[in-house]
């Protein structure tokens, strides 16, 4: 059953992962004991007319080794998942990608403050179901809702949180390879509720840096010219700088994929800088 | 009084009591007769809800083409099919399909009488099928059927403490049935939200597209709470004023423990339950805004609220099955149950614990992740009682001298369902796990093993008392193939949906293949497909048996499985007022093979000569 997890590309997926299978592991030794032993009684003590079932009550000490046991391997995943929980829920790392995605019947409407990082001013861009994000780089997520509850479910990242409507809720993703995933409502929403999904992009830096310049050219401004040309190589070396230093370990990721998106990564700020000049 | 006396005592008292057909068979005041009608009443709308979720199963396992025998119901739920959509039509779909066996059976078969089902419509059959065997099945077969015919039987009572409560019980249960099950007529169909009603999309009618379904929906469980709610305070009443002398707490069946316990549940959870959906109630049709934020309410609380009822909810439903599968294991196992107190115990702490578990339901809804943290633990402590329970069933097994009856066999499917539903639970209950399984078709697994297990509680139960209930005995061998082919085909069909859930399979959905990460996985859909039709085929048998075994079974016994409890003291079907004189209690219930008589049962009501008590002591 473990190939049909699928892949990882989070920064604490591979936490949970391994905690899935440490359960994984415990129930499935505590199912075969459990089995086993059911039907070794059953064979064993089938029914035969030359004897009596053994006369007996029960066993303190046994009963209270099957409350003990259990109660301590209970703790012991308890407090397991507890630090777990934390570094995925509490430990919220810097960034300065933000995106808001609102929950609406039956799309999910994505907005990107721009280069001026604040939402609701003029150079915000929004979109449905479309999520661009930088690879290896924390984001920041405003989840919200418009009608109904919803679920912004990316199974590859390991992350699910329900959306509400009247509140705002701030949760943080990274996907640590390039590539494109599906994004499903993970919660029952309406009649369109099966089907409404986005498309989580996972950009390369130079494929990001295209999509951003596209989206906010750094000429159209002319006096602002600097300033946004600042931006984009801001946005990717702090990419680059979040990569190196203060970046969890990504786990289920290879090193050589790290390698390639920091050389990639060098090449996108080049070009940038080219664009600059230009 | 001479035992002739007595018995002509009784006879006099019988006639004295002589009721028309109205008064024995419809409006009765009898615990036996409600018990009877809360059953049949159950059982048909298993079949209700058995339907419906054959509906699902084929469109998850050949999404939309045309289902077959549905033609008869009308637009806009289904949707005439014409020939290109039968499964073998559809275009794209023959490399999910194609590889599996069963293809070509199901291409067939689609163009017969076929419908194309309507994605709303598919909401509304899932929800009502989970709301229809929750509160309509399990509920009313383990706690209104077994709860009303075992009670005063094995306490040595003559009726419930309130036979007219009881009635009203039963006759409130009605119009709450036909409701639920009128409210597919209405325009806009059934409610379609999920049987958890989950605000704002139930809020508001405007957001679900079902308005006068979803009303009805709403009426008809709070109708269902009351006739609970009466039956809760029967029981509860009855246990505790109306046991025969010398049964005292700890000489009752575990059986009757369960029941009670559920009893406490109900009366406590319901009004929670009941207070919520007046809340949802007035948000729909009264403009109030409990659960919508834009009138200042918050969605979150009808969570909070629902599944602070939910939880309970859950033990509700199993409890009685675990109470039954205790009697039956001790009984066909010769043997006394392995630690009584310990499951009597374990019990009463799972109903405690079942009140402060409620938010792992809730650990991606928003909720502060710190309180996660706190629902988290309290749901690894109420894993102990469960597995306390597990392992007292397998030392009741140890150093038995097993029969394997029909009962038994179910009961012991019981166990292993519970097992596998339990140890599921546990990856639930680790909140960061649960951010990945959560909402996908891993609980779709889980809650099958806990709840639809239930169902070998139920027929473990059916057949074990039947011949007390009817007087007559179900044919042994076709309960035996019964047995098989649902314990086999229940696990084909629940588990492989572990395997879906950890592929990020969402439950709820019409069409999986619209999601590509799912595609490699659909022939899954296919075999559980598949494995369910299966499993509802082989329920033919039971039908058969049960039919058959009403008319022409073998007259039954006052106590053909040899057992101690006081309900096989009383003729095969018991007479109005139960027993002939108010059996006395001397021991508790599962002295089997004691070492004081010959025979290897020793009814609680039989009294000893001096000469045997002094040589044990």
């Amino acid at each position: 059953m473990m190939q049909w997890l699928p892949e990882d590309v989070s920064p604490y997926g591979g936490s949970i992962d391994a905690l899935f299978y440490f359960i994984y592991y415990i129930t499935a030794a505590a199912f075969i004991l459990v089995t086993a032993l059911m039907i070794i009684f059953l064979y064993q003590y089938r029914r035969d007319d030359s004897r009596r079932a053994v006369y007996t009550h029960g066993h303190t000490g046994l009963e209270l080794v099957w409350t003990i046991i259990p109660a301590l391997v209970f703790i012991g995943l308890g407090l397991a998942s507890k630090s777990i929980w934390e570094e995925v829920k509490l430990n919220v790392p810097e960034t300065d990608v933000e995106i808001r995605v609102t929950g609406k019947q039956f799309n999910w409407e994505v907005l990107y403050p721009g280069p001026d990082k604040e939402f609701e001013t003029d150079d915000d861009y929004q979109v449905d179901n479309d999520i661009h994000v930088p690879v290896g780089k924390p984001v920041r997520v405003f989840l919200g809702s418009k009608d109904v509850i919803h679920s912004l479910f990316m199974p590859n990242l390991r992350f699910k949180q329900d959306m509400l409507p009247g509140r705002q809720i701030e949760a943080w993703f990274q996907a640590n390879k390039a590539g494109t995933y599906e994004v499903p409502c993970a919660e029952l929403c309406g009649f369109g509720h099966s089907g409404m999904k986005g498309t989580l992009y996972v950009d390369t830096p130079e494929d990001y840096a295209a999509w951003y310049d596209k989206r906010w050219p750094p000429a159209e401004t002319n006096g602002g010219d600097a300033s946004a040309a600042e931006t984009t190589e801001e946005v990717l070396a702090g990419g680059a700088v979040m990569d190196a230093e203060t970046m969890p370990e990504p786990e289920a990721e290879p090193a050589a994929t790290e390698e390639e998106a920091e050389s990639a990564m060098e090449g996108a700020a080049d070009s940038a800088a080219q664009e600059a000049t230009e | 009084m001479s035992e002739a006396g007595a018995a002509a005592a009784h006879d006099a008292h019988a006639e004295h009591h002589e009721l028309g057909f109205i008064r024995t068979y419809i409006f009765s005041t009898d615990h036996k007769m409600i018990g009877r009608q809360f059953m049949f009443a159950s059982i048909l709308m298993l079949i209700v809800g058995g339907l419906l979720a054959m509906m699902m199963r084929w469109e998850l396992a050949w999404p939309e083409t045309a289902v077959p025998f549905t033609s008869w119901i009308s637009e806009p739920f289904m949707y005439p099919a014409d020939e290109d959509s039968t499964v073998g039509a559809v275009e794209g779909l023959s490399e999910f399909v194609d590889p599996f066996p069963g293809a070509n059976f199901a291409k067939s078969l689609g163009s017969v009488g076929g419908a194309h089902m309507d994605p709303a419509f598919y909401n509304s059959v899932f929800t009502m099928h989970a709301t229809i065997m929750i509160f309509f099945v399990v509920m009313p077969f383990m706690v209104g059927g077994f709860g009303n015919f075992l009670i005063p039987l094995m306490i040595g009572a003559g009726d419930m403490a309130f036979p007219i409560l009881n009635m009203l019980s039963f006759w409130t249960a009605v119009p709450a049935t036909i409701m639920i099950v009128y409210s597919f007529f209405v325009e806009g169909g059934a409610a379609a939200g999920g049987w958890t009603m989950y605000a704002t999309l139930s809020a508001d009618p405007t957001l679900s597209g079902v308005d006068t379904g979803a009303d009805l929906w709403v009426i008809s469980l709070l109708i269902l709470g009351v006739s609970s709610l009466m039956g809760a305070i029967n029981y509860i009443t009855t246990v505790v004023n109306m046991r025969a002398p010398g049964m005292t707490w700890f000489r009752m069946p575990l059986v009757i423990w369960s029941l009670f316990v559920t009893a406490i549940l109900l009366l406590l959870a319901l009004p929670v339950l009941t207070a919520a959906l007046g809340m949802l109630l007035f948000d729909r049709t009264m403009g109030t805004s409990f659960f919508m934020p834009g009138g200042g309410g918050e969605p979150i609380l009808w969570q909070h609220l629902f599944w602070f009822f939910g939880h309970p909810e859950v033990y509700i439903l199993v409890l009685p099955a675990m109470g039954v599968t205790s009697d039956i294991l001790s009984t066909f196992s010769r043997k006394p149950i392995f630690g009584y107190k310990a499951m009597a115990f374990s019990m009463i702490a799972l109903a405690f614990l079942s009140w402060i578990v409620w938010g792992h339901h809730m650990f991606v809804s928003g909720m502060n992740p710190v309180l996660g943290t706190a629902f988290m633990l309290t749901t690894m402590v109420i894993a102990v009682p469960s597995a306390i329970k597990t392992f007292n069933w397998l030392g009741t097994l140890w150093g038995g001298n097993i029969r394997f009856t029909s009962p038994m066999l179910f009961a012991l499917g019981f166990v292993s369902n519970f097992v596998i539903g339990g140890l599921s639970g546990i990856y639930m209950a680790s909140t960061p796990v649960d951010i990945f399984i959560h909402d996908t078709y891993f609980i779709v697994a889980h809650f099958h093993y806990v709840v639809a297990g239930i169902i070998f509680g139920m027929f473990a139960a059916l057949y074990y008392w039947f011949p007390k209930i009817f007087g007559r005995m179900m044919n042994e061998t076709l309960g035996k193939v019964h047995f098989a082919l649902t314990y086999i085909f229940f696990n084909c069909a629940f588990f492989p949906m572990h395997f879906l859930g950890v592929a990020g399979h969402m439950r709820r959905i019409y069409n999986p293949l619209q999601y590509e990460f799912l595609h490699d996985i659909q022939w899954w859909n296919v075999f559980i497909t598949m494995s369910a039709f299966c499993l509802g085929l082989s329920q033919l048998i039971f039908f058969v048996n049960f039919i058959w075994s009403l008319i022409a079974g073998k007259k039954a016994d006052k106590n053909p499985w040899e057992a101690n409890t006081l309900e096989w003291t009383a003729p095969s079907p018991p007479g109005h007022g139960n027993f002939e004189t108010t059996p006395t209690v001397y021991r508790g219930p599962y002295e089997y093979s004691s070492p004081l008589v010959k025979e290897d049962w020793l009814p609680q009501d039989r009294k000893l000569g001096p000469e045997v008590v002094t040589a044990s002591q």
